[in-house]
């Protein structure tokens, strides 16, 4: 595969955390390394045991296949494998493959010699999930309390959840991240939509520079964040998105066990009211 | 830095502090009970805590002595006694002893007997008490699918108050005529379970034939109407059942498909029971009663004091924790 003319400064050996040389080349265009590597393994073995699972179950339908955590009777052990013992494997593939993911990427901003901003907002996203199945099960004290591995089913697991506590959207942490990433989103197209415009001018025109996109923001909005600005808010909000769905689940349940509502009486019980 | 700009971030910070110190969190550990197929989500998860203050507040009432259901009969040794006539009279004795420890412990046995004349019938409460037996009686023996073997008596609902404290009466409808919002359906005032549904779903839902059922079978749009009035009508008789028996929605739906049976809990079918039998109770015991009391014991619509689901389960899943007193009380455990 041909390599691209500024790729080969990219291309440099060492920075790597495990390993050494021994998995320090690439395959085509992609870096492999040790996480590489590991990554591949988990996900393989991760994908395969959920084909097996769906072999098991009781359907094909795509929508409908689902991997359910164990009963809450194990408590915080290991399950039957037709009985949770396959989403506790999967969970720990699942685990296992993004963790590698990240590493990988510490490793390339070592050989490029860059911040580590990419793993630890990635790292973010891990976090949710991390506590969703592990940090949450194991402050309520079982595996049970994890969601379903299917496209249905979770869902199922979602509204349960939110019912259970009448209403989530009076959950004051899932206020803050479901803001940060809409908010993300928001940015997101503002910012793709610029660089798009100004990278494809029409017929005859030449790309546009830096200067007409701070102009064009400057014009509608009367401020422009900038080209490096950008990115810097982008990734403040993607983090803060991650993080605050993290906070706002691991306290439903542990921490708050009854109507989200309910919490807002906080503002009843100030010592201000005669 | 402005004062004003310098003033709103102090008020923030202290509110933001506010948030955390005056909420009323839980902790870990909890208390996880399932009620449906693993990964659903169908659990109740309870604190530990909570569980034990709830334990403490609902435990039996002593027993005042040993049954003794031979010698003669209260009919024989009494005058005017209509319903309890042929228990022995001492065990007439000991349930009347009960009903006033449960009932009226501060006002005694004056509470419902004229005390020269505990025979006479001109308290008006004694007429009631004499209705109320032949209720718990109906209870125990006809709704057996929402009671079971555990029964009811007088302390399930009384709890040491004359009036049970979880009580309704129809609430005055708000006219039209409120302001530019006009009709505002009994709703946007703090009521049940803190929301702001309509606080009376009782007297449509509980009190005649309503219909509870609102949910469309179709994913797409149909024939089927429900008005968002009759949906949060629905939704508050919901939450004051949650509310009643301490448990969220899970403990008998399986939220994705809230109206459908097979994806129930067979809690669901037990509740179903209940509403049948709260209906029956306020129609056929309750409702019947309003020319016996003075017009203090009405509403403000004048209709009688009724029962809901709080009335006996008084934030418990099971009331009192499902314990029975009929073994103890066995005279009120059906009609003779």
């Amino acid at each position: 595969m041909a390599m691209l003319s500024f790729e080969r400064k990219y291309r440099v050996r060492g920075g790597t955390l495990i390993g050494g040389d021994m998995f320090d080349f690439w395959v085509g265009p992609f870096y492999v390394g040790f996480f590489g590597v590991a990554t591949a393994f988990f996900a393989a073995l991760g994908t395969v045991l959920i084909v097996y699972g769906a072999s098991q179950g009781p359907t094909w339908n795509l929508w409908q296949i689902s991997i359910a955590p164990p009963d809450l009777k194990y408590g915080l052990g290991p399950a039957p494998m037709l009985e949770g013992g396959l989403w506790q494997i999967i969970t720990i593939c699942a685990i296992g493959s993004f963790v590698s993911w990240a590493l990988r990427e510490v490793e390339i901003c070592r050989k490029l010699g860059i911040g580590y901003h990419v793993p630890i907002t990635f790292g973010a996203a891990i976090l949710a999930y991390v506590t969703l199945v592990v940090i949450r099960p194991l402050l309520l004290g079982a595996w049970g309390h994890g969601f379903p591995y299917g496209i249905y089913s979770h869902l199922d697991w979602v509204s349960n959840v939110g019912y259970q506590h009448l209403h989530f959207m009076y959950n004051p942490a899932h206020m803050i991240a479901v803001t940060f990433f809409f908010t993300t989103t928001l940015a997101l197209s503002l910012h793709g939509a610029l660089v798009l415009s100004a990278v494809n001018p029409a017929k005859g025109e030449k790309v546009k520079t830096p200067e007409y996109e701070d102009t064009f923001f400057r014009d509608t909005i009367g401020y422009s964040i900038g080209t490096l600005g950008i990115h810097r808010l982008g990734l403040l909000l993607a983090i803060n998105a991650g993080v605050w769905s993290a906070i706002c689940i691991v306290i439903s349940g542990p921490f708050w066990n009854r109507s989200w509502p309910e919490w807002w009486d906080w503002w009843l019980r100030l010592p201000i009211w005669f | 830095m402005n004062i004003w700009t310098a003033l709103v971030a102090f008020v923030a910070a202290l509110l933001t502090v506010a948030m955390f110190v005056m909420a009323d969190w839980d902790l870990p550990p909890v208390k996880n009970t399932q009620t449906g197929y693993r990964g659903t989500a169908m659990v109740e998860i309870d604190d530990i805590e909570r569980l034990q203050a709830s334990l403490e507040a609902n435990q039996l009432p002593e027993t005042p002595w040993e049954l003794d259901t031979s010698g003669p009969r209260a009919s024989e040794v009494y005058e005017n006694v209509q319903v309890l006539g042929h228990l022995s009279s001492d065990q007439f004795d000991r349930l009347m002893v009960s009903i006033t420890e449960w009932v009226s412990p501060e006002q005694g046995c004056a509470y419902c007997h004229n005390e020269e004349n505990l025979a006479l019938d001109d308290v008006y409460t004694k007429v009631v008490a004499r209705r109320m037996i032949e209720m718990t009686w109906a209870v125990n023996e006809d709704w057996m699918d929402h009671v079971d073997q555990t029964g009811v008596t007088c302390y399930t609902c009384h709890r040491g108050h004359p009036v049970p404290q979880h009580v309704w009466f129809k609430e005055d409808p708000p006219g039209p005529t409120r302001g530019w919002a006009g009709y505002t359906a009994g709703q946007n005032t703090v009521s049940i379970g803190l929301t702001s549904l309509q606080t009376d779903p009782f007297t449509t839902l509980l009190g005649e034939e309503g219909e509870i059922r609102v949910e469309s079978l179709d994913a797409l749009p149909s024939d089927h109407v429900a008005s968002i009035q009759d949906t949060e009508k629905t939704y508050s008789l919901m939450m004051h059942m949650s509310g009643a028996l301490g448990v969220n929605c899970t403990y008998c739906h399986n939220t994705r498909a809230v109206q459908d049976w097979e994806q129930s809990t067979p809690a669901r079918m037990t509740a179903w029971h209940g509403i049948d039998m709260v209906r029956a109770l306020n129609a056929e015991h309750l409702d019947p009663l309003k020319p016996v009391f003075p017009e203090a014991r009405l509403g403000p619509l004048g209709d009688v004091a009724k029962v809901h689901c709080t009335t006996c389960h008084q934030g418990v899943s099971k009331p009192l924790n499902g314990a029975s007193m009929l073994g103890d009380y066995p005279s009120l455990s059906g009609a003779p």
